[in-house]
């Protein structure tokens, strides 16, 4: 089907712009964190968003995808030179997208965005970890044609 | 992993099926391309109809048409109709040995990422895979050059 006839009047899809986060968005994207970890996790994202704000912008990458204004998902990534003796790559670590507003294509717009400043930076493979029992999550990136890496996560506890 | 006769059936048909949502395709035909005995699919079809996951149109041009949502419907549900993969931890739990209980716990952990994989595959995005498999073929075809290796699977 083409994106002309998905495309519905009133589709929420239709009206998701992606911009690079702000320091006004940190307390709504603490908000989405929260509902969907249950965690809220105020100063981490502060820190975060600093951080990426002020060192190596070129590798760092925060988005926000809004609705008539107001912040429905965002997106973390940055790219690292050979992390775990890999070649260097994309890494997404945070996608989250306001419930009310799944199924409308949003994930797919952030996660299509981060991909495109990570080919811009001459990157050519994405990557990520999604907790085993995450579904949800697991499914959305098996739908954007992420398979299982060369890389498996491994973990201990320390006694 | 290897999976039954009678899933692998499933999984063809489901797939035959879903990519082709407006046709109505007859058992002999899901099982002339697929190479596999008409009586074997008949009973496989059956349990896929009772599931919900296809319908049986009948009368001239009939046959079957996939009627799920192929964004829902995972390969594990799938399989599920077919065999059992979801592993069971009384197993692990019930045995005497230590030596035994850490050798489930290495097995469960394979147990678990293969559920786990299959849960997150829905139909739609195995068609979009192939798809994006056979352009690529395609492409390479066109360029005369060799057909490049499959993609890394999981």
């Amino acid at each position: 089907m083409s994106s002309a006839k998905k495309a519905v009047k009133g589709d929420p899809a239709r009206d998701v712009k992606i911009r690079p986060a702000s320091a006004e968005d940190i307390p709504s994207i603490v908000e989405l964190d929260e509902v969907a970890t249950g965690h809220a996790k105020p100063e981490y994202w502060l820190q975060l968003f600093e951080h990426f704000s002020r060192e190596h912008v070129e590798r760092h990458a925060f988005l926000v995808a809004t609705i008539d204004d107001r912040v429905v998902g965002f997106i973390t990534g940055e790219i690292r030179p050979f992390e775990f003796g890999a070649e260097v790559c994309g890494w997404v670590f945070a996608l989250n997208v306001d419930p009310q507003m799944r199924v409308h294509n949003v994930g797919t717009r952030l996660f299509d965005e981060i991909c495109k400043i990570f080919a811009r930076a001459g990157v050519a493979k994405v990557r990520t970890l999604i907790e085993r029992d995450n579904h949800l999550v697991m499914a959305f990136f098996r739908s954007q044609g992420m398979m299982v890496g060369r890389f498996i996560g491994m973990e201990k506890d320390i006694d | 992993m290897k999976l039954q006769k009678a899933t692998m059936c499933g999984l063809y048909a489901v797939l035959e099926l879903a990519a082709h949502p407006d046709l109505q395709i007859s058992a002999g035909e899901i099982a002339e391309k697929y190479d596999i005995s008409l009586n074997h699919l008949a009973k496989v079809l059956r349990s896929l109809v009772r599931a919900r996951l296809i319908e049986s149109v009948r009368g001239a041009g009939g046959g079957y048409r996939f009627c799920a949502n192929p964004k829902r419907v995972t390969l594990l549900d799938v399989i599920e109709l077919f065999e059992d993969v979801v592993p069971n931890p009384q197993q692990t739990a019930s045995s005497d040995h230590w030596e035994s209980r850490t050798l489930h716990k290495v097995l469960a952990d394979l147990d678990d990422i293969a559920v786990s994989t299959l849960r997150s595959v829905s139909i739609m995005t195995l068609l979009k895979v192939m798809e994006k498999e056979r352009r690529s073929v395609e492409r390479a075809s066109a360029r005369g050059g060799a057909h490049p290796a499959p993609v890394e699977g999981d």
